[in-house]
């Protein structure tokens, strides 16, 4: 029930006390209040049973070409109209989709597990190590990640890296530029925390290591990287759409949002055949703003000191 | 859990005799770094050569004002802030001189109350929990009885047993302040330092926290070094009094002897600032001059002498011994 107070709490009979709302329940009533992190959070759970559930029910295959109905305008049959290949682009929306937020949560997954152990470690143990590691992070932030992206991309395209690689390359291509900016902040978050007055209490108390580390320090870190994974993930989606849209990221014929805007990036398609391009950016851009007022409602709700 | 079957005071051997706490010449500085290089370029002298000895069961009152280095004495007792040099003995052992495991073990023994109720509980730990984990950390209680000291030792302190499963947030400052006393309190401490445990709250709870202190001390037996810049505090709690200046004791007496024969001017000038409740008792006042200088570069001779209103030409250039003035009265001023 409540895991942030651990052993104590969880061991007792607590028959005799009156009801024991942890704080991670006061927090979810608390987001439950607000509608515009809720609505948020609606949306993302809206995209994602639709992008793994909604091709199953498309009668179009995957990425079957038709020359036959190439480009045609939305219509009863194909909802959103067909690209150039006269592949459904509905059908073809939802796997991106799929791609899309695969990419954007397995990069953020990675990028906060890389992050937060290199920042925790630097924090813990100081001198040395902290300054190796926070100087190897301090150089990833200097050049912009972008640039990086662009380069890492067209060295992939160069040594002809098989195409179905491509997504998981993408994956650790972002984590690795994301992870410098989270292990800073957990590093000085950590770094706050030991010089709270509640951390030499523990020491006053001769607590020994492992519960200050898990019962007094981790809870207190754990809502803010909630908070931050959750925002992280929206960045991911942009970047991963930004590499492919270049053409960098991961490749055709596997959609992803990114690449399926490509299409505007020759002037007929753009004025002729806006179908092709408008949803997938409709797409990122609800879903990325779909996260972010989520993540803000998680940030304004995970204080503890906070009432109501 | 390996450290259930180590009691927390089987790590020492305490001697026969020996005070329960002796501080010998301790002195805590500060390294001032400034440059590319981080260098050292000079101490803060927070606490510059204090000697203490506390017996069990006496109270002792640490007075001075802000930044005279009291603070500084109880943390550099307890470990929490590493002295410079100087001996800490805690029933005949140098606390500085033994392994990280078993000051570990001894630390339930000296307890430190914290300043500010507000920062020194985790507001993610229940109050309940912050109470009890030393005892189970220490395998001092079993599980099952946990609950149960926990509950003693909130009744104790004035709270009631339904506060046993709430958050610090949910608590005024002075309940924050009596759970911070029960967190100490349930580990049965020989040694309590109160390091201003009641300069945050306000006048009436800071009564019902000192009482609170007293009570503990009739009922339990307890030790306290309690640190306070507040005088009428200090006169109410303590049996005898330090008065510290810039890292150094000034004087040393028992409560009494100290409020009626001072003999340090700077404890003359502390106690005429103390309110008195007669409106038209016509005092002396003596209003020092200046601010404490600076710890980095104290001043040479007497350290007083610089705001001190009787400071001859021996007080600039020579230390002043810590003298015995007979009936446990001591005092570092030339011209007594």
């Amino acid at each position: 029930m409540s895991s942030i107070t651990g052993g104590l709490a969880d061991t007792k009979q607590t028959a005799a006390s009156p009801i024991r709302s942890s704080l991670w329940r006061q927090a979810f009533r608390r987001l439950r209040k607000n509608k515009l992190a809720m609505a948020g959070l609606a949306f993302i759970v809206f995209m994602f049973l639709v992008c793994f559930f909604g091709p199953l029910f498309s009668p179009y295959a995957n990425n079957k070409i038709n020359p036959a109905i190439m480009n045609q305008a939305p219509s009863f049959k194909h909802w959103l109209g067909t690209d150039l290949l006269g592949r459904d682009v509905l059908t073809r929306l939802l796997q991106a989709g799929r791609i899309s937020l695969t990419v954007g949560i397995a990069s953020m997954i990675i990028s906060v597990i890389i992050g937060s152990i290199l920042g925790a470690v630097a924090a813990y143990y100081r001198g040395i190590v902290d300054q190796i590691i926070m100087r190897i992070a301090d150089l990833l932030l200097t050049i912009p990640s972008l640039p990086i992206l662009f380069i890492l991309g067209a060295l992939l395209s160069e040594w002809k890296v098989p195409v179905e690689y491509r997504m998981y390359i993408v994956m650790l291509m972002l984590s690795f530029v994301g992870w410098p900016g989270l292990a800073r902040l957990v590093r000085s978050q950590m770094l706050t925390i030991r010089e709270r007055e509640y951390m030499q209490a523990a020491i006053v108390l001769g607590l020994n290591d492992r519960r200050k580390l898990f019962n007094h320090m981790i809870p207190n870190i754990v809502p803010l990287l909630i908070v931050i994974s959750t925002l992280s993930i929206g960045g991911a989606i942009l970047s991963e759409s930004v590499l492919s849209f270049f053409g960098l990221g991961v490749m055709p014929p596997t959609p992803t949002w990114g690449n399926m805007i490509d299409a505007a990036n020759n002037l007929i398609d753009f004025e002729q055949h806006p179908w092709l391009w408008i949803p997938p950016g409709v797409a990122i851009f609800t879903t990325v703003i779909a996260i972010n007022i989520f993540g803000d409602g998680l940030r304004d709700v995970l204080d503890p000191k906070q009432k109501k | 859990m390996a450290e259930l079957t180590i009691a927390a005071s089987e790590g020492i051997t305490p001697q026969q005799n020996a005070p329960l706490l002796e501080v010998k010449d301790l002195k805590t500085y500060f390294p001032i770094k400034s440059g590319l290089f981080n260098r050292t370029v000079g101490y803060v002298k927070a606490v510059d050569g204090i000697s203490l000895t506390l017996q069990a069961g006496e109270t002792f009152g640490l007075v001075g004002e802000s930044g005279s280095g009291k603070s500084t004495v109880g943390r550099s007792i307890i470990r929490l802030t590493e002295k410079t040099s100087g001996e800490v003995l805690y029933k005949g052992n140098d606390l500085y001189n033994m392994p990280e495991k078993e000051l570990r073990h001894l630390r339930p023994k000296m307890q430190l109350i914290f300043q500010d109720p507000y920062s020194s509980l985790n507001p993610r730990v229940r109050v309940g929990d912050a109470i009890g984990e030393a005892l189970l950390n220490h395998g001092l209680a079993p599980k099952e009885e946990t609950r149960d000291r926990v509950l003693d030792v909130l009744q104790a302190c004035g709270l009631s047993s339904y506060h046993i499963d709430r958050f610090p947030h949910e608590f005024s400052g002075g309940q924050r302040q009596r759970i911070g006393i029960a967190r100490a309190l349930i580990l049965n401490p020989d040694l309590i330092i109160a390091d201003e445990p009641v300069s945050a709250l306000d006048v009436s709870i800071q009564a019902q926290i000192i009482n609170l202190f007293r009570k503990l001390q009739m009922t339990r037996g307890l030790t306290y070094l309690f640190i306070s810049h507040d005088l009428s505090v200090v006169e109410h709690l303590c049996s005898r009094i330090g008065v510290m200046y810039l890292g150094t004791m000034m004087e040393t007496a028992p409560r009494d002897e100290l409020f009626t024969h001072p003999l340090h001017p700077y404890t003359k000038a502390l106690l005429s600032a103390v309110p008195v409740p007669i409106p038209r008792l016509k005092r002396e006042r003596i209003v020092l001059k200046g601010d404490i200088p600076n710890p980095a570069n104290p001043p040479a001779g007497c350290k007083f002498h610089t705001r001190c209103p009787y400071a001859t030409d021996i007080c600039r250039q020579l230390v002043p011994e810590f003298r015995h003035m007979g009936s446990e009265h001591y005092v570092a001023c030339h011209l007594v």
